[in-house]
């Protein structure tokens, strides 16, 4: 194998593409993809939401037959029925959403597929020492009795990528590998990647973010709508040239506005701790001030508390420590608020989880924009279409929300529009307060950019806006403080002036204090 | 002293019978439910393969032929219900109700058309049923103390299908968990798309397991009418489906566990009707509607939390879809 990069030759394509097609009804995913994957190297795929790098990804995995097209493995014609027949080519993929069974330990869902016998016994012995062997070769140590449900995602990555490493595979997928992990398992797997190029494999890595495949690949394929827009070495281009192939367009910076002095204070929460029944506080001892035309923007490794900060902060839980107060109300135990009390008095919230509390998927889009806030469905008691209608249009049009059908139900919409539509319908009243959980994740470039805009916009005209993200980048371009939670705790809270993504990460893991701001 | 053990053994006897067609419709239930398919339909196998079973057996006297008959009735409804959950990947609830209803109006149709005798069977005689079996050494040993009775009394003297009954549960165990099927097959339960990604067919699996189930329903069935009964009689089933799908949710899908809910709920039917008539202190006559309705308040209690958790398989009752 011609381990190594940038030797002078051509290298042997370990995955060639001709003329790939495939359509999802009337979406066209793919539409005529050439590509060549050279063997011994980090290949990127890089591209927006929807611009087909993961049905692509799913050809070449066998999960999907392409409708056209031929695909060639190592040289030689390969035509895939199931993933069986690419494992058997040497083919291994690590989903986004992992492959693994929770209540299996790591061995047997590694050793699933391939037990060895119909005995489990038979093959156990032989398969935990090839594994121990597997682990300590690629540097992915884990505990192969340990159950799946117990391991943090970062483990759960590694058992994936060794589960494909025991199916044999020289040519390993990773779609979207690194949206779970922290900036410091992104690192150590980036390690893994290299350490199997090295070996002579071949790692592909899917990914719309443009810093990681700068930093880890060798060559890089863009996709845009299906099509393959551009080839490149990653020594030869730059982020900017790469983000105008994905978007098909120059992609401008958000740009900070200048500071507007002093800001009044509009919500104040103290000594916020929570605790699910009988377990280990989630939250503990927050205290906070949102102040209007300020964002203060929550990071942390998702699963640190932000969640219910945001839960407590908007109604969904009961608070039971500490106090928060809000338009001249103190909410505390012994003086609950619910959601739309909360609302009723200017309080707006965009769920982390858009599809399961933003939205109720099969309802039209002008029914979900109208979602608490029953004034804007029609007169009294009653809905009314022609209300529904006159509000979701405007709506519709100002948030470029595609297609623009009002009565197309929310699960018809992509991951952005859905979240357009949440943002709309929150964003319309101009709110005192914002809680705003993961505005753009899983959404493309071109729409963060809308989203991004729309927030400053709100921030201008005076919301106060608590920005929840596990996306330093975004934090960054947006926040003008930032707070960051470990473990339920305030780590620190630090002006966005001056912070680093590196400093914000060591506070995440709990390796630094901040100082106080 | 000997007089209170041989009523202990004889309670635990009647349990064994009892819990018997428990066993075998919890262990069907199981192997559906842990390969991702709900079986609601348990009821309803239990009840055909009771019918065929008496009406094969009657028409040929051979106990042999009217077991062949249960297990074909039971697997051919497993199938319809297979055809509809897995192949069609239809609502699993609706269909499982389908054959409950199917079953329910078939038997008696049938059994009215062959046998015009209101929807039963005739009785059958000793040779058309399986009848029960000492052991050998059953009353040499009776003298011993203690352990005598036991063995005559409980372990010896039932017919072939009990023993069956218990053995189903060392080999469900066996088969879900000391094998290559088994792990496959709770895979597709918990996480049918990492049997997928595995290369590994889900709907294969499933069908397996819709099938393994049809077959421990008919031994349940042919138990009912041709071992434990001498006949069949229109639903003679009487909800032992429904039992045996509380103690698979009372046992957590594990066989062990879902074996003590089968003998607990067995036990507290062979004690209601002793019960009958029976002064209690403190509590005046005995409340048998009370006991008899114990198992599935157990269950809804169980299933309220009370207990730990009862954590189903991941991916019940979810159809796989692949998409292509």
């Amino acid at each position: 194998m011609s381990g190594g990069n940038g030797s002078g030759e051509a290298r042997r394509a370990a995955v060639r593409l001709r003329g790939v097609t495939k359509r999802f009804g009337a979406v066209l995913a793919n539409d005529d993809v050439d590509l060549d994957i050279p063997a011994g190297t980090v290949h990127g795929i890089i591209g927006e939401n929807g611009a087909g790098k993961s049905t692509l990804a799913s050809i070449i995995y066998g999960l999907y037959a392409a409708d056209r097209g031929s695909m060639e493995i190592d040289g030689r014609p390969a035509s895939l029925r199931s993933p069986a027949d690419a494992i058997r080519l040497g083919v291994g993929m690590v989903h986004q959403h992992f492959m693994l069974v929770p209540t299996f330990t790591v061995l047997e869902n590694v050793m699933l597929g391939m037990e060895g016998g119909f005995r489990l016994r038979g093959g156990e012995a032989d398969i935990r020492a090839r594994l121990e062997d597997l682990s300590r070769t690629h540097g992915l140590e884990v505990d192969p009795d340990a159950l799946i449900d117990d391991l943090p995602v970062g483990l759960r990555q590694r058992v994936e990528i060794l589960k494909a490493l025991f199916r044999g595979a020289r040519i390993l997928i990773l779609d979207e590998p690194t949206g779970v992990l922290t900036p410091d398992e992104t690192d150590r797997l980036f390690v893994v990647l290299r350490a199997i190029r090295d070996a002579g494999g071949t790692a592909v890595l899917i990914t719309h973010k443009l810093r990681e495949v700068m930093a880890v690949c060798d060559t890089v394929s863009v996709m845009r709508h299906g099509r393959l827009a551009g080839h490149r070495n990653t020594d030869e281009t730059t982020t900017g040239e790469l983000a105008e192939l994905m978007v098909g367009r120059k992609v401008g910076q958000t740009v900070r506005p200048p500071e507007s002095g002093a800001r009044t204070p509009v919500l104040r929460a103290a000594g916020l701790t929570w605790r699910q029944a009988g377990s280990a506080p989630r939250l503990q001892d927050v205290s906070l001030e949102l102040r209007a035309g300020e964002i203060l923007a929550v990071a942390g490794v998702s699963g640190n508390g932000q969640s219910e900060l945001l839960d407590l902060l908007s109604g969904l839980a009961d608070v039971q420590e500490g106090y928060v107060e809000f338009a001249g109300r103190r909410i505390d135990a012994a003086h609950p608020a619910t959601p739309a009390e909360l609302r009723a008095l200017g309080l707006a919230h965009v769920p982390e989880d858009r599809q399961r509390r933003g939205l109720v998927l099969p309802f039209e889009a002008r029914e979900n924009a109208v979602l608490g806030r029953p004034e804007r469905a029609g007169p009294g008691p009653w809905t009314s279409g022609a209300a529904m209608q006159a509000h979701a249009e405007p709506l519709i049009e100002r948030f470029d929300i595609r297609p623009p059908e009002p009565r197309r139900p929310a699960a018809g919409f992509s991951g952005g529009n859905q979240q357009k539509i949440v943002l709309a319908r929150e964003f319309e009243s101009v709110p005192a307060v914002l809680l705003l959980g993961q505005p753009t994740r899983g959404v493309d470039i071109g729409t963060i950019e809308t989203i991004h805009a729309e927030v400053m916009a709100l921030k201008e005209r005076g919301s106060a806006i608590l920005l929840v993200s596990t996306e330093l980048d975004e934090i960054l371009a947006l926040a003008d403080r930032i707070m960051v939670l470990n473990a339920g705790r305030v780590a620190g809270t630090v002006p966005a002036e001056g912070a680093t993504a590196r400093r914000l990460g060591l506070m995440m893991t709990g390796a630094s204090e901040g100082m106080g701001a | 002293m000997p007089e209170l053990w041989i009523d202990v053994l004889t309670v635990l006897d009647g349990t064994a019978r009892l819990a018997a067609p428990l066993i075998f419709c919890a262990m069907a239930g199981l192997v559906s439910e842990r390969s991702g398919i709900v079986d609601i339909g348990l009821e309803g196998k239990l009840l055909a393969g009771a019918f065929a079973a008496a009406a094969v057996a009657t028409l040929t006297g051979s106990p042999w032929a009217g077991l062949a008959a249960a297990l074909a009735a039971s697997v051919m409804l497993a199938l319809v219900h297979g055809f509809a959950c897995i192949t069609h990947r239809g609502e699993q609830i609706v269909s499982g109700v389908a054959v409950n209803i199917l079953a329910l109006g078939m038997t008696v149709v049938v059994a009215n058309a062959l046998f015009r005798h209101g929807g039963h069977t005739p009785a059958l005689g000793a040779g058309e049923r399986f009848s029960p079996i000492a052991l050998p050494f059953a009353e040499s040993l009776r003298e011993v103390p203690l352990l005598g009775p036991l063995y005559a009394e409980l372990v010896s003297g039932h017919n072939l299908l009990v023993y069956a009954a218990f053995l189903s549960v060392l080999l469900v165990w066996w088969l879900g968990w000391r094998t290559r099927f088994g792990l496959r097959l709770r895979a597709a339960g918990e996480l049918p798309e990492a049997v997928d990604s595995a290369g590994v067919s889900v709907s294969a699996l499933r069908y397996r397991g819709i099938l393994i189930a049809g077959l421990l329903c008919g031994l349940a069935g042919a138990y009912l009418s041709i071992a434990h009964g001498a006949g069949f009689v229109r639903e003679m089933s009487a909800g032992k489906g429904f039992l045996a799908l509380a103690a698979l949710i009372f046992g957590r899908w594990r066989p062990l566990p879902v074996l003590f809910a089968c003998l607990l709920f067995g036990l507290l039917d062979t004690v209601a009707p002793r019960l009958q008539g029976m002064e209690l202190p403190l509590i005046g006559p005995a409340p048998v509607a009370l006991v008899s309705v114990l198992p599935y308040a157990m269950t809804v209690v169980l299933l309220a939390g009370f207990f730990g958790r009862a954590v189903p398989p991941g991916a019940l009752g979810r159809p796989f879809v692949k998409e292509h």
